[in-house]
Order: structure tokens, then C-alpha cells, then sequence
């Protein structure tokens, strides 16, 4: 069963084995040259997470002496302190968990809404389409390509009217907007590559459209679920624009605080505290990314590929 | 034919679930994108400051924003940024494919490093090379306390090269994406072609080159224009990175959008300057778009 | 009363019209097939007959009650498919019971008639079994029981061997039949397999281009094709066509290239003989070798171009009048390529066709 739904996988991982040469002795210069140039690679990728983490872990004397890249002389945990729980932007002096808990209730909402409603979307214009409904389709996949600076100042209108506008859920409400291209893009392609028969025979048995989109084909489509899921958690935590267009200081998300943390002129830089609070906030999507591994790989090539 | 297909349904009802569905599709399709593009067209024809005011003084703020320098400066710089990153992440990005579909051992290690800072916010990548780069402190004071005291590698303080400083991070997030898609392309090529080649002993830069690449026209296409559409909404990273100094020397047309909207209370400016930023787009989309989904339709 | 009756069905894509002014009246416990090639529409009907295709025009009556406009689950039919559509995320008995929970059949009942579709279709060991855990002959039968416990009177299948390999299409072809002769229901089977349509069907539609071109019993269809394609379609190895022409001079006759076919023992259809360009269908199965072929009213010595042995019986290719035959011999045959054998058939058998509108004459 995994495996048939696995397999339905559009385009990443069509194949299973990588192609190439046939395999050769380990030292030979073709291999040499692959593997070291990876390897250099692979130390320029890391370095920038390498000196994130030992800046943090320095104490500010420490930094004004050695260079970026030395290790901690003497480990300290004072700085993430200081970040989390009282690092100060503006007036709030209560570190970045503010933005932290902000983001939390950002995403989650938001992720939530915006898969639901493109899950449902894709799954009508897959499986049950109906005249005219490819003409707002088109017109949902163009819009993605549209900057969002177009839209910013109208959605602001639209927000304030509704009297949700610097508050959380206005920003869910955007969030879920701007998911909807790419979700609903993801889930109809999904939904259209489930074979046609299966949802003509559930219509048969007397399943109607929700019926069928609950007990056939969600929980066939939970791969493709936990695609959306990493894309949205990602996408919405790292977004700084809406949060700083959308909210106000009290509600910003981590990444807006996280920017007026470290890039406010006043005081004296703590570049220790800075990176710790860098790395906090970038501590979800990545544990995200490393747990996800290729699920994440298939979201953006499906997502992207597709798009 | 007046009894002919008698008792049919009223066509508004059927698939009303279907339809229900696709409510906020619609509403986000016309109202949002449709209509708010149009809201921003219209306005941008106006002297709306502080507030949006129907108030048209034809292509005013078009002549200003053309002669305003910060706008002319963050147009440089995007197609700096722009045609650099653009060349680098794609041949970055394909021969680092390449070299992952070469069967080698712990790909998935190596492919997982490479990728790791796409997942990162473009504030967090911003503000990690602000400080790599940090003239008293990073990778410039590295290198003199190596004993080369006269290197100077300081972008993000240098107004001529600040622009570089922020593709050398913008490339660090991004490659990983275009190595992915790359693989992706490379995995769909039939292993057959590979065998093909070896019989006919062609090399394998060769068949790279000859074969392969072209093969692959579609994957690269696609991936030239999500990197582009990318590059055009460039933003989080200048404001995180340099805030768009120093002085002027790294705005982009996002960000002067905001600071017109939000900042300086210049609608107007920032509606023609967003307006400026969608015919951008439009120029590289919709030949692409009509390409790939225009001949497509008809032959289908 | 007919069971399933379709009356001037209509059906367009916008501009594309599939299936034009169809008429079909389908018996009480029929088992009808309806066979051709692929985009020939047979499929489409079925769907639209099923309601999972609405119609642009016509009308559709199931039982004697007019369903056109009604939803597919309360139309009385069962269908079965070709890709099995077992749902993959519930076991065989899930998978039976589905439509009869949404249909609010109440427990015990269902558990009855899960029970005996299993015990009819020989699935009782695999109830609680998941569709990726069986074989595909095992799934098809799964397929079958779900159209089986709706207990409806009509029965819908859509190439449900096509995915199965030869020999177990074997096997289910003779349990559809035995099922049929067991429960008697109404059956509509689509296939573009001859084999399956003329061992099943008590009557056979073969359709083209979104109409039905002959609706007859498989002996009909065999023996009398109404036009060229469907002979050409009917039979392997398919039908041998001469193109010639027809005399009427002293008596009747094809004639083509140094050959001449009496026609006295053939039999024209209603609108008499005309002189006049002709297609001459001879089934390779009808042609008599040897000796006996010297008393047929048609008989001539051919040379064996091709030999193509099959095991049971070989395939003897050959010029005639100029043109290509095939002719069928039995499997112990000693022929050889380039030797030289007296072939002849007996006209009745044949099936000719106007030159032009390629209808039976």
C-alpha cells in the first residue's frame, strides 16, 4: 500500500538507482576529483552553520579577539539565554520567544487552513470538474508568478475591512491565500494521477464528494499531505514580508523580530547573541528539513518541477 | 427535441459540492489577484500618498520613479543580481547534479548539505553572511591574520561591490533548489541514452553536453523561470544583509516598494514602482507560459 | 421490457461528438458485449449507461424506469473495472462492504451478503486481507463480489480481464460465465478482445467511431459480417479480402485477376446483384486443401509462399489472383515452402462487400 502510493510520485525518485559509470576502484582520479570537489563543496555549505553555532557559544571578549571561524575558547550558553528571554526590540525586552510563540500561532493556523482548503480544491478540479473551473485555475496558477508587492496594499484594504487587519489571524488569512497556487497545484496533479476508475467506482458504491474525498482519497494521499505540510511549515515560518506588512510589533513572527534584533543601531552589537538568536529561529525548518529528508526533496520537486 | 434529454438537472446545482469547494479558489483567483492587480494598476496612475485617492495624474509617477535614482540604482542591481544568479545557480546547480549521479557513495549525505539552506528564512541566511563577512571579525580578518595584511574582500561595507555580497549569499541559499531540479531532470533520462553513448564512445562531458542538456530543455526552462520569479520578489535577504546600504547601494524594486508604501507614504510611487515589478514578470513568463501551455493546449 | 435500454444517447466533448443517435435494447438476463477497438466509444457508453459520463441527449432506462438524470448508485447496476479500483487502504471486506454502508444497509444484512459474494467467488479465505496482498486474478474477483453484493439486477464490466495475463484471462472468462448462468442477471461487457466477446456474449455490439455497427448473436457476427470492417475485425487470423469485381454476365461471379468464383450458391442480401467493383471476404478457416478441395464449385493448385506452423494448425500464406491469402491447414500437414497444394472453399462461406460503401452485398 505505501509502496503504490510512494510510486505514484510524480517525478522525484522515478528511479531508483543513480546512474553513471559502473562502479570503479575507490581511488581512481575520477573518483578522487568527484569526491573532493563534493567535499569542498560540502565545507563551504557548512561553514556559515559552523560559525553560527561557535559564535554563539563565545563570549562577547572572545569574539573581539579571534576570528569567526576559531572555536569556543570557553564555552558559554549565556548568549541563547539572552536571546530567547531578554534580547530587546524596541520596547519589549522579553528576547525572541515573543516572536517564537507569534510564529507558532501563525503557522500552525495557517497550515492547517491552507492545506484544507487547497487539499479539498485540487481534489474538486481533479476529480469532479465543472465548467469554468480551469479558467480560475489558470488565472491561480498565473497570480503565482505575480509579485506579491502587487497585492500587498489591496490585501491591506481588504484586511481592514474585515477589521482583521495587524492581527494574527489576518495574517492566516494571507498565508492561506498566497498556499493556495502551489498547494492546490500539488494536491490536483496528485489527485489526477489517482487511477480514475477508483473514484468512478466510489461513486458507484454511492459515495458522494465528501464522502469520497474522506474515506478514499485522503487516507490514500498521506505522502502527499506530509509534502504540503513540510512546504507550508517552512514557507510560513520563514516568510518576513507579510509579517512585516500584515502585523504589528506585538504580533511579528520570529524572523521580523529576529531582523530587528540583530539590525537595530542602538546599543552595542552582541554578535554572539545575534547568532544564537539566528540559529533559534532557524532551528524549525531545519529540524524540519533534516527530519523530512526526502519527503522535502519531493516537495520542491514536485512543487517546483510541476509549477 | 423538446422531449429530449427531459428531467435534466439545473446545471447551477450539479457538482455543487465541487463547487462550494472551490469558493475560496474563486474568491482568491478573482478578487485577490485579479482584482487587487488591477487595484495597484489603477492606483499607480494616481497622487495617492499617505492613502489610496482617485485623484489620476496620468503617468506622473512613472517620470518620477524613472528619475529617482534610488529606483534607478535598485534596477541595476537586480539585473546584476539577477543575470549573475541566474548563470551561477544553474551551472552550479547542473554540475553539482551531475556529480551526485555518478553512483557514489553517501549522495544523500551530500545532497543534504547542499540543500540545507533552502530551508532557511532569507533573514537568517541574510544575517549569517553579514556577519561571515563582517570586515573586523570575518572572513577578510581571517585572511590578514594569515599573514596576508593587505587582502581586502569587504562588500557589505564597499558601495561598488555590495551587490556581490548579497549573490554570494543569495547562491548559497539557492543552488541547493536547482541542484535538486537538475537531479530530478537527470533521473528522468532514460538509462538507455547512457548505455547508447558508452557503445558509441562518446566521453562523458560529451554526452553531458551534446545529449543530455538538451534533453533536458524542459527542466531548464521550468527552472529558469521559478529562479527568476524568485529573483524579481528579492527582498528579505538585502533587508536582513545590508538594509539596502550602504547609502542606496543595494535597494531593490521590493524594496523600494515598501518604503514608498510603508515608510514614506508614497503610494503612488510605490504602486507604479510594483506595477514596474509585474511587467517584469510578465516579460519572462508569458512567452514561457505561452510556450509551454499555449502549444500545449492546441495540440491537445 | 427491456432491462437496459438506450434511446438516441448523444454525447459530445464541446465540439467532439463520441457517440452519435446509439440505440440499444439489452434483454433480461442478457449478456451482452460490446467489443471494438480502442476509441470506439464502447467504454463511453458503458460510463454513460453506469451515469459517470452525463449524456448531451437522450434518454437511459434501466429496468423500465428512466435513470438518465440519476445518480449512478441508484441506478441498479454494479460495475466492475479494468484497473480492479480496489480501495488500497481497506481489506476485501471493506472493499465489499463500502457501498452497502453508504447505502445504510444495516450490519447484519451486510455481513450476509459480504458472505455470500465471498462464497460465490471463492474469496472467503482473503476477507480481511489488504488489495496489495492479493493477486491480480484474486483482486478482479474481489472487484466482481463488490458489483455482486449490491444485488442489482444489471451488471457493468469494463475490460475487467485486460490487465490480467492469458492464462488467468482464461480462467475468470469461464467464471464470468459460470456466473452468469448461476445468477442470470443482465450483463454489459466491454473488451477488444474478439476471443472473450464471442466465447461470452449472447449477443455482441461492435462498435466504431461512436455508433454500433452490427448488434447480432456471435454466429451472426462471424458467419454474416454487415460490413467489411467488422469482418476484417472478426476472426484470427483475420478474413482474406480479394478485390475484384462482379459479373452477372451468364450467371453470377467474382471475377479478379485469372480467377472466377461462381456465385450461384451465395447468398446477396435483399437488394439483388449489381455489376460492379467488390471486396471478396474468405475466412483462412474455410479454405479446404487437397483432395476434397477438387469437388468445391471454387478450387486451384497455389504454391505455399510462407509457412507459419502454430502448434495445433499452421498458416499458409500464398498469392491469389495476384493478391495476398492466407489459408489454414491442419497442424500434422506436411507442407513445405515453395510446394505447390490444390486449395478451394466453398462460396456460401464467403462474405462479400460493395467496393465503395464496403457493406455486405
Amino acid at each position: 500500500m505505501a509502496e503504490a502510493v510512494l510510486a505514484r510520485q510524480p517525478k522525484a525518485g522515478s528511479r531508483a538507482e543513480a546512474r553513471g559509470a559502473r562502479p570503479r576502484p575507490m581511488l581512481s582520479r575520477r573518483n578522487i576529483v568527484v569526491y573532493g570537489t563534493l567535499f569542498v563543496v560540502s565545507v563551504y555549505y557548512l561553514l556559515p552553520l559552523y560559525v553560527m553555532v561557535v559564535t554563539s557559544l563565545k563570549g562577547m571578549p572572545e569574539i573581539r579577539m579571534g576570528n569567526v571561524f576559531s572555536p569556543p575558547l570557553e564555552i558559554t550558553f549565556e548568549p541563547w539565554v539572552k536571546a530567547w528571554a531578554t534580547a530587546c526590540t524596541g520596547l519589549n525586552c522579553d528576547g525572541l520567544s515573543r516572536g517564537f510563540w507569534n510564529s507558532v500561532r501563525i503557522t500552525v493556523p495557517s497550515v492547517i487552513i491552507s492545506i484544507a482548503i487547497a487539499s479539498v480544491n485540487g481534489y474538486a478540479l481533479a476529480n469532479w470538474r465543472f465548467k469554468g473551473a480551469n479558467i480560475f485555475f489558470t488565472i491561480l496558477i498565473v497570480g503565482a508568478f505575480i509579485p506579491y508587492q502587487v497585492m500587498i496594499y489591496p490585501i491591506v484594504i481588504i484586511l481592514r475591512e474585515m477589521g482583521v487587519y495587524g492581527t494574527l489571524t489576518g495574517l492566516v488569512i494571507v498565508h492561506s491565500i498566497f498556499g493556495m497556487p502551489i498547494l492546490t497545484l500539488l494536491f490536483r496533479n496528485y489527485f489526477a494521477s489517482v487511477p480514475e476508475e477508483l473514484f468512478k467506482a466510489a461513486r458507484v458504491d454511492g459515495a458522494g464528494f465528501w464522502a469520497i474525498y474522506f474515506k478514499i482519497m485522503m487516507p490514500m494521499s498521506l505522502p502527499i499531505f506530509v509534502v504540503a505540510i513540510i512546504l507550508q511549515v517552512t514557507g510560513i515560518w520563514n516568510d518576513f514580508l507579510f509579517g512585516v506588512v500584515y502585523t504589528k510589533p506585538d504580533t511579528y513572527p520570529m524572523t521580523v523580530q529576529l531582523n530587528n534584533i540583530v539590525n537595530s543601531v542602538q546599543g552595542v552589537k552582541e554578535y554572539n547573541v545575534n547568532m544564537a538568536a539566528t540559529i533559534l529561529t532557524g532551528l524549525v525548518p531545519l529540524v524540519v528539513y533534516f527530519v523530512s529528508g526526502k519527503l522535502f526533496v519531493r516537495g520542491i520537486a514536485a512543487g517546483a518541477v510541476k509549477g | 427535441m423538446a422531449t429530449k434529454a427531459a428531467g435534466r438537472p439545473n446545471q447551477l446545482f450539479r457538482n455543487l459540492n465541487a463547487k462550494i469547494a472551490s469558493i475560496p479558489m474563486i474568491f482568491t483567483a478573482l478578487v485577490v489577484f485579479v482584482g487587487g492587480t488591477t487595484w495597484t494598476i489603477v492606483y499607480s496612475f494616481t497622487n495617492s500618498k499617505l492613502l489610496p485617492r482617485l485623484r489620476f495624474v496620468g503617468l506622473d509617477q512613472y517620470e518620477r520613479l524613472w528619475s529617482t535614482p534610488k529606483w534607478l540604482v535598485s534596477i541595476e542591481n537586480l539585473l546584476i543580481y539577477g543575470i549573475l544568479s541566474l548563470v551561477f545557480s544553474v551551472i552550479i546547480g547542473f554540475i553539482l547534479a551531475a556529480l551526485l549521479d555518478q553512483k557514489i557513495r553517501f549522495e544523500n549525505t551530500f545532497r543534504t548539505i547542499i540543500l540545507y539552506p533552502f530551508a532557511l528564512s532569507f533573514i537568517v541566511t541574510g544575517l549569517v553572511w553579514q556577519w561571515m563577512l563582517n570586515p573586523d571579525f570575518g572572513v577578510q580578518q581571517v585572511v590578514r591574520n594569515l599573514g596576508w595584511e593587505s587582502f581586502t574582500f569587504n562588500p557589505l561595507y564597499d558601495q561598488r561591490i555590495v551587490i556581490y555580497g548579497i549573490l554570494i549569499a543569495g547562491l548559497w541559499q539557492g543552488t541547493g533548489l536547482v541542484m535538486c531540479l537538475m537531479l530530478a531532470g537527470l533521473r528522468g533520462i532514460d538509462e538507455d541514452i547512457w548505455k547508447a553513448a558508452r557503445i558509441d564512445g562518446i566521453p562523458m562531458w560529451k554526452t553531458y553536453l551534446f545529449i543530455v542538456i538538451p534533453m533536458m530543455r524542459p527542466v531548464f526552462i521550468t527552472t529558469l523561470v521559478i529562479i527568476a520569479s524568485g529573483i524579481v520578489r528579492l527582498y528579505d535577504l538585502v533587508v536582513a544583509q545590508t538594509s539596502g546600504g550602504p547609502g542606496i547601494a543595494s535597494e531593490v524594486p521590493a524594496k523600494y516598494v515598501y518604503d514608498s508604501m510603508f515608510l514614506a507614504q508614497n503610494l503612488g510611487q510605490g504602486f507604479a514602482a510594483s506595477t514596474m515589478m509585474l511587467l517584469t514578470v510578465a516579460i519572462v513568463v508569458v512567452p514561457w507560459a505561452y510556450l509551454e501551455f499555449g502549444g500545449r493546449a492546441k495540440r491537445g | 421490457m427491456f432491462s437496459v435500454s438506450v434511446k438516441n444517447l448523444d454525447l459530445s466533448f464541446g465540439d467532439v461528438q463520441v457517440l452519435h443517435e446509439l440505440n440499444l435494447d439489452v434483454a433480461q438476463g442478457e449478456f451482452l458485449v460490446l467489443l471494438g477497438s480502442s476509441g470506439c466509444g464502447k467504454s463511453t457508453l458503458l460510463n454513460c449507461i453506469a451515469g459517470l459520463l452525463d449524456i448531451s441527449d437522450g434518454q437511459i432506462f434501466i429496468n423500465g424506469r428512466n435513470v438518465t438524470w440519476d445518480e449512478p448508485k441508484d441506478r441498479g447496476i454494479g460495475m466492475v473495472f479494468q484497473s480492479y479500483a480496489l480501495y488500497p487502504q481497506m481489506n476485501v471486506r471493506g472493499n465489499l462492504s463500502f457501498g452497502l454502508k453508504n447505502a445504510r444497509v444495516p450490519k447484519e444484512e451486510i455481513d450476509r451478503r459480504v458472505a455470500r459474494a465471498a462464497e460465490i467467488l471463492q474469496i472467503e479465505a482473503l476477507l480481511d486481507r489488504k488489495p496489495l496482498q492479493l493477486s491480480g486474478g484474486q483482486r478482479q474477483r474481489v472487484a466482481i463480489g463488490r458489483a455482486l453484493v449490491r444485488d442489482v439486477e444489471v451488471f457493468l464490466f469494463d475490460e475487467p480481464l485486460s490487465n490480467l495475463d492469458a492464462k488467468l484471462r482464461a480462467d475468470l472468462r469461464i467464471e464470468i460465465k459460470r456466473l452468469h448462468q448461476r445468477l442470470k442477471n443482465t450483463m454489459i461487457y466491454v473488451t477488444h478482445d474478439q476471443i472473450e466477446a464471442m466465447t461470452l456474449a449472447d449477443r455482441i455490439a461492435i462498435m466504431r467511431g461512436g455508433a454500433i455497427l452490427q448488434l447480432a448473436d456471435p454466429h451472426t457476427i462471424y458467419a454474416r459480417p454487415v460490413n467489411k470492417y467488422v469482418a476484417d475485425f472478426i476472426g484470427s487470423p483475420s478474413i482474406n479480402f480479394l478485390q475484384g469485381d462482379i459479373s452477372t454476365r451468364s450467371r453470377p461471379a467474382f471475377t479478379a485477376d485469372g480467377i472466377m468464383v461462381p456465385l450461384e450458391r451465395y447468398q446477396f442480401t435483399g437488394n439483388g446483384i449489381n455489376e460492379g467493383p467488390v471486396s471478396f471476404g474468405i475466412r483462412p478457416e474455410h479454405i479446404v486443401v487437397g483432395e476434397q478441395a477438387a469437388s468445391l464449385p471454387f478450387h486451384m493448385e497455389v504454391e505455399a509462399e510462407v509457412v507459419e506452423p502454430m502448434g495445433s494448425d499452421t498458416l499458409v500464406w500464398t498469392r491469389l489472383a495476384g493478391q495476398d491469402f492466407r489459408f489454414r491447414v491442419d497442424g500434422q500437414l506436411p507442407l513445405k515452402e515453395g510446394q505447390r497444394e490444390l486449395i478451394g472453399f466453398d462460396p456460401s462461406r464467403a462474405s462479400i462487400f460493395d467496393g465503395e460503401t464496403e457493406l455486405r452485398l
